[in-house]
């Protein structure tokens, strides 16, 4: 008997009952259906919490120089000065595994408009690719560009926090703020970003050229700044000092230029630049290349710095990693729980599948007599069962997946969550109804093809 | 030889302890082309016989040979294809599938058959059958949209689809009124005549029996032939309807 035949017997016998067949897939329908919409909202969910990682920073590197140490006594990170714009650009260049690496100086003083002033909680100088690299947009106005960098010029971007405690309101483009006696035009205002993980605000910020913000205004790393601010502030030649290199090398030494006032100073930047930043801030393609890129990083920088192999680096790079990780392993929890919830109703759908084979089986006791009085082998009637059996899970999972789609479509379309749909669950979807189908068919089906014809005759 | 040759054979049932013997050692033959009536008192086994005669069940011992093959030690799938190829069975409750059209009802053997017809050479042959037995104007309607004389030719249309050798009918007119049993016994008399089936046939009715060439009888599980013969009670003794005639 081909399978066609069979088949089309099959579909006869179930156009029979079709209210009872209807009724015996609801449990693969439910089933399915319920695989079908947590693996489309399931995975629109972790595609929706990738972007939300990479926005929170997750595939963000933070270089930072090395820690002196002398004696015994560590100073701490960053206690060295060790990395060079050169740095960033070379690796910007170098490792295929980043995006981009935007250089940091960073300062913290008071920013004055008008009659009122605020301290943000970062003010760094860096390069136009930041607000890529920081994954960040503009809600008004634009960044500062290449040409800003190179020229120093007196520009900057505020992040919303700020714009909010000096403007009121006010549109800040175009406005000139003072950044310690530097006046900065605002040429953009930063989309809002929120609290970071650690609950701090992103958006009490204040961006410029870091060749603006180190020779303008800080006039020092953020380093010597801190641990040097009041002398810093008092005298021009300590300022001068801090950014002489022999003063570096030999710390105590008489300074070797002359002493410039603090007008002379502000008018004329030092010719010699010592070219440092207080870190880089790197961003990998996403957030699975995270360790390649620490890795070419690492040689990069281990090179560019003439290190030995076997020497400690003078940097470190700091990730994401570890948050990434149990992020994404909270939200694969949550759809694996879910999905062995829908699994089980699969299975409930698949015992409820064979109790109505064997009721079935019973109810048709003549009928099945009656195929094997006229020749029906015991194969046949077991092949007639199983492939209604199976005939019956993928009708309901065709079902399924239909409702299941449609189901996600509309908690995307009501709740707005994010869906995503996946062939792939479709494809096992199908493939687990008909497993279900002949795992659960085959008892049934296995019981009506024993039974003697004679005896299958007379039952009553 | 004989068509149906079976030579004591004996069928026994089991009832828990108890062993009932039916059939007794029964041995007769069938010719090809014989129209045979078998009569008995009811419970004298004649059902039985027929399940036997026609592969449904197997005999508890003795030789049931079926042109030129012993039948009783094949194996299960083997007796079904014989029941498919070389045996026809009409039921006394006709045995349709319910809300099933009496084409696919006829049809329905053919599906488990060796000759792999296709899906419209089956719709054809059934169509033929349905015409033979005339039923042609009858094609789909389901059994319970037939009287019952026409769900019994539905039936015979059934067990003709094959071309069988042999036409077993156990009671095929007991449900039936005299008129209906009448025209279903002169069908299977131009099916002996005009098809050449050799054709056995169980009835209570003399009358019926008289459409039969040959008249077996049947009396408490022994074959009792002749030109006289016991038909159910022993006292009630009279000749033979073919003595009749
Ligand atoms: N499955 C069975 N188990 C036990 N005994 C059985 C079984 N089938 C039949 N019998 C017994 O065998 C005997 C013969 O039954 P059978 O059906 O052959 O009679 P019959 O001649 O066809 O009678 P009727 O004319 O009433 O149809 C009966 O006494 C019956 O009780
Ligand atoms: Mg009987």
């Amino acid at each position: 008997m081909n399978t066609l035949r069979t088949t089309a017997t099959a579909l006869k016998a179930l156009r029979r009952n079709p209210m009872r067949a209807l009724l015996t897939t609801l449990g693969i329908v439910i089933g399915v259906g319920a695989v079908i919409a947590m693996m489309e909202i399931g995975s629109g969910s972790s595609a929706a919490l990738q972007d939300a990682i990479s926005s929170m920073g997750a595939n963000v590197l933070m270089i930072q120089p090395g820690t002196a140490s002398s004696g015994g006594i560590s100073f701490g990170a960053g206690s060295v000065t060790t990395l060079t714009p050169g740095d960033a650009e070379a690796l910007a260049k170098q490792c295929p595994a980043l995006r981009g690496v935007a250089p940091e100086v960073r300062a913290r003083t008071q920013v004055v408009y008008g009659n009122r002033n605020w301290v943000p909680s970062w003010m760094t100088g860096t390069t136009p690719v930041y607000l890529e690299v920081a994954n960040w947009s503009m809600a008004e106005g634009d960044f500062f560009t290449e040409r800003d960098v190179l020229a120093a010029n007196k520009v900057c971007v505020l992040g919303q926090t700020v714009v909010r405690e000096l403007f009121q309101g006010e549109s800040p483009i175009g406005k000139e703020i003072r950044v310690k006696n530097v006046s900065f035009r605002v040429v953009g205002m930063l989309a809002s970003k929120g609290a970071n993980m650690m609950g701090m605000d992103q958006d009490d910020i204040l961006l410029a050229p870091w060749t603006t913000l180190k020779y303008r205004v800080t006039g020092s790393t953020l380093t010597t700044a801190n641990q040097s601010a009041a002398a810093s502030t008092a005298s021009g030649a300590d300022t001068s000092g801090a950014i002489n290199t022999l003063s570096k090398i030999y710390p105590g030494q008489a300074s070797l230029y002359p002493e410039r006032s603090a007008a002379q100073l502000a008018n004329n930047p030092m010719p010699v630049r010592f070219e440092n930043i207080d870190r880089m801030m790197a961003a990998a393609k996403d957030a699975a290349s995270v360790p390649a890129a620490i890795d070419q990083i690492t040689s990069v920088l281990r090179e560019r710095h003439r290190i030995r192999p076997g020497d400690p680096a003078d940097f470190n790079i700091r990730d994401m990693t570890e948050m990434t990780k149990t992020l994404a392993s909270t939200s694969n929890l949550m759809t694996n729980l879910l999905l062995s919830v829908a699994m089980i109703s699969l299975l409930v759908g698949g015992v409820g599948i064979m109790n109505i084979m064997l009721v079935s089986v019973t109810e048709r006791t003549r009928e099945i007599g009656l195929r094997m009085a006229v020749g029906a082998r015991g194969r046949d009637i077991l092949r007639q069962f199983l492939v209604e059996a199976v005939l019956l899970c993928l009708l309901g999972g065709a079902m399924g997946i239909i409702f299941g789609h449609g189901g996600s479509k509309l908690v995307q379309a009501v709740l707005g969550w994010p869906v995503a749909t996946s062939p792939g669950a479709i494809a096992a979807s199908v493939l687990v109804a008909a497993s279900v189908g002949i795992v659960f068919g085959f008892y049934p089906a296995w019981r009506a093809s024993r039974l003697d014809p004679i005896d299958a005759l007379r039952y009553e | 030889m004989a068509l149906i040759e079976l030579i004591e054979v004996r069928k026994s049932y089991r009832l828990g302890e108890l062993v009932v013997p039916v059939l007794k050692g029964v041995s007769l033959q069938v010719e090809q082309g014989e129209l045979v009536s078998l009569m008995g008192a009811s419970g004298s086994g004649k059902s039985t016989l027929m399940n036997i005669l026609g592969c449904l069940d197997r005999p508890t011992s003795g030789q049931y040979w079926l042109d030129g093959r012993e039948i009783s030690q094949l194996s299960a799938d083997q007796r079904a294809m014989l029941r498919n190829s070389k045996l026809g069975f009409v039921f006394q409750n006709f045995n349709l599938l319910p809300r099933t059209s009496a084409l696919d009802n006829v049809a329905m053997p053919l599906s488990y058959g060796e000759a792999n017809l296709s899906e419209s050479e089956a719709r054809q042959r059934a169509q033929e059958m349905l015409a033979l037995v005339g039923l042609q104007d009858r094609v789909h309607h389901e059994p319970n949209q037939l009287s019952g004389g026409q769900q019994q030719r539905v039936a015979i249309a059934r067990s003709l689809v094959n071309r069988p050798q042999v036409l077993l009918a156990d009671e095929p007119t007991g449900n039936l009124d005299s008129k209906t049993s009448e025209d279903i016994l002169s069908l299977f008399q131009k099916l002996n005549q005009e098809g050449g089936i050799t054709i056995i046939l169980v009835t209570h009715d003399p009358m019926v029996a008289r459409h039969g060439r040959r008249t077996i009888h049947i009396h408490d599980g022994l074959v009792v032939e002749g030109a006289y013969a016991a038909e159910g009670d022993a006292a009630r003794r009279e000749p033979s309807p073919e003595a009749t005639l």
